[in-house]
């Protein structure tokens, strides 16, 4: 068995940063090291000579990052992204997840494509949970503010609940809006009209 | 006629202002492009996209594309440059503090690089920390224009200071914050140093290194050779859009263009000063750089394979690359006055893609392809011509020193 890879994982967003991390020990890798600022990473690549370093794409600090490798004592052996310049469609997937990811050269390219997928997946999940999220938050918002709509007509036109929400959906059908549109101006017209 | 789309990359600086007036003034829609502008965060996406076709075209360092084909970056990728985007647009920044240092070693704060590297060099021999100056990338104007001033005034670029990276938009912040004495960087971050950090410009780009490309139009070699009809099409919207720009009238539309915040995002004055030369330099004090960024006038757009020479002779000085003659003839490949001339034939220009940096001193009008072409001045602050046909001996007298 070859030694074990030395990984450094640098990304801003902490929960990424743990979800890969994660993701990596689970996989049997012992040394990751996480740091969330690029001016940590100078110190860090002294300290623990990465085989692989990953980054997150959206980082101003990248062009900082290459340039700290350049000055490094421990990482002058020359670096370049990804393992085989040829691996398009890998580099290709990696952009698109939005990961940057430096390796060392000579390494052979089976010891680093797990890691990279890893990486990879780790960050499409991680971005379609932050996207689940959003949904799940302006779902809720939509259904508070639909709520309160109905509130609004149940009162001022003596309708049942269904009734209420009946009015909403036809009126919004037959303009071709949403009926969270139709909620939000009932609301703000509500708040025009009262006293 | 649906229009061809051309994704561009760029970074929020001043002279991403061609690619932008080219989309919104409808120079590009009118010869039959969809110009799509890309904000991008830093230096290595611009160059990584662009690597990887998420990007057509970019506005790129004017090294980046030598630098690639040279295979000093990730993703080496032969790119080209058939045009640049304007001559000048960067200056060097100072803190407060140095300032008020070099000021006392006698700094005259007219923008002269000689008496203020000299100061600087005095300043820097009585010090008792290593200063910290910031620059963009690597591989950038500004390293290398920098690294010039300080050399050329007696300062070791790599010894008595010391050179971090940093993209742009933080420069301001971190001389601010005392993490870093001085930066180089292209306009508006200048501007924004003085404005917001009480920082000081000490000298401009347009001083340091006259009538000198900044930026330029880079693009794969392959893609451009695919394409070629559109990179022509480009080319023509670009030019369009350069002269329109050097037009004053367009100054404050130019502005207001840019400062929208998918673009700069910055306020209109201190976009400003980099297009009108009137520069508040630090404390109110007003100075005029008339030819601080020309977007179009003195063949400003034209790439001579001169600056891409000498750009790789400063690569070789400081240790990025070997100097062989195939590196050399690399370097030179990589700009393309030949594109730039087959797209834009009916425009007088210059008859020659060489140019003796520091043979002119004073605007001079030479033979153009029809009629004649009038050049500003250019070469160093430091008098040294760069003769690209004597590029071995230039290169040996910087390593000797």
């Amino acid at each position: 068995m070859p030694p074990d890879l030395s990984i450094l994982i640098i990304d801003e967003n902490r929960i990424r940063a743990s979800i890969i991390e994660d993701g990596l020990r689970e996989a049997g890798h012992e040394r990751v090291t996480v740091v969330h600022d690029v001016n940590e990473a100078a110190r860090t690549i002294a300290t623990t000579a990465p085989d692989v370093i990953v980054i997150d794409l959206e980082n101003p600090q990248r062009d900082m990052l290459e340039h700290f490798f350049s000055l490094s004592r421990a990482v002058q052996r020359p670096i370049a992204m990804f393992v085989d310049r040829s691996d398009g469609g890998m580099i290709e997937k990696a952009v698109e997840a939005g990961v940057s990811a430096y390796v060392v050269d000579g390494l052979r390219k089976e010891r680093v494509k797990p890691i990279l997928d890893m990486a990879i997946s780790r960050f499409n999940a991680f971005a379609r949970l932050t996207r689940e999220l959003e949904e799940a938050r302006s779902e809720l918002e939509d259904r508070k503010i639909i709520d309160k709509a109905k509130g609004i007509l149940m009162k001022t036109r003596g309708l049942s609940e269904d009734e209420a929400y009946q009015l909403m959906r036809t009126t919004a059908m037959n303009q071709n809006r949403r009926i969270i549109d139709i909620a939000q101006s009932l609301i703000t017209a509500a708040g025009l009209l009262d006293p | 006629m649906s229009l061809v789309p051309i994704t561009a990359g760029f970074l929020p600086l001043l002279d991403s202002v061609l690619l932008v007036v080219a989309r919104e003034k409808g120079f590009a829609s009118a010869e039959g492009l969809d110009l799509r502008l890309v904000r991008e965060t830093s230096w290595a996406n611009i160059r990584d996209r662009s690597a990887l076709g998420h990007f057509d075209v970019a506005h790129m360092l004017a090294p980046m594309p030598i630098a690639a084909s040279l295979g000093l970056t990730p993703l080496a990728t032969q790119m080209i440059a058939p045009m640049t985007f304007g001559l000048g647009g960067n200056g060097i920044t100072v803190s407060a503090g140095l300032w008020q240092a070099m000021q006392a070693a006698g700094a005259p704060g007219d923008l002269d690089p000689a008496p203020a590297g000299a100061a600087l060099k005095n300043v820097v021999g009585n010090a008792t920390r290593r200063l910290r100056f910031g620059v963009v990338h690597q591989t950038s104007s500004h390293n290398y224009e920098l690294r010039y001033w300080l050399a050329a005034s007696g300062i070791r670029p790599d010894e008595d200071v010391e050179i971090i990276v940093l993209p742009p938009p933080l420069l301001p912040d971190a001389l601010g914050s005392g993490g870093i004495d001085g930066y180089c960087v292209g306009e508006p971050w200048n501007s924004v140093g003085v404005a917001t950090s009480g920082a000081r410009l000490v000298t401009v780009k347009a001083a340091i290194w006259r009538s000198s490309p900044d930026k330029v139009l880079g693009m794969r070699a392959d893609w451009a050779q695919a394409n070629a009809g559109s990179v022509a099409a480009l080319l023509k919207a670009l030019h369009a859009a350069a002269l329109w720009c050097s037009d004053p009238a367009n100054h404050a539309e130019i502005a207001s263009l840019l400062c929208q915040p998918h673009y700069l995002g910055l306020s209109p004055e201190l976009i400003l000063p980099a297009l009108t030369g009137r520069f508040d330099i630090g404390e109110g004090t007003e100075q005029i750089v008339p030819d601080f960024y020309i977007p179009q006038a003195s063949a400003a757009t034209f790439p001579w394979k001169s600056h891409a020479l000498w750009y790789y002779t400063q690569m070789v000085r400081w240790g990025q690359v070997e100097h062989t003659s195939v590196n050399a003839a690399t370097a030179a490949a990589c700009f393309r006055p030949d594109i730039y001339s087959a797209a834009l034939a009916n425009l007088a220009l210059p008859q020659l893609d060489y140019k003796v940096e520091g043979g002119l001193t004073e605007p001079t009008s030479v033979p153009a392809t029809s009629g004649t072409l009038t050049l500003a001045p250019d070469g160093f602050f430091d008098g040294k011509p760069f003769d690209p046909d004597a590029i071995d001996t230039y290169i040996a007298t910087q390593q000797s020193r």
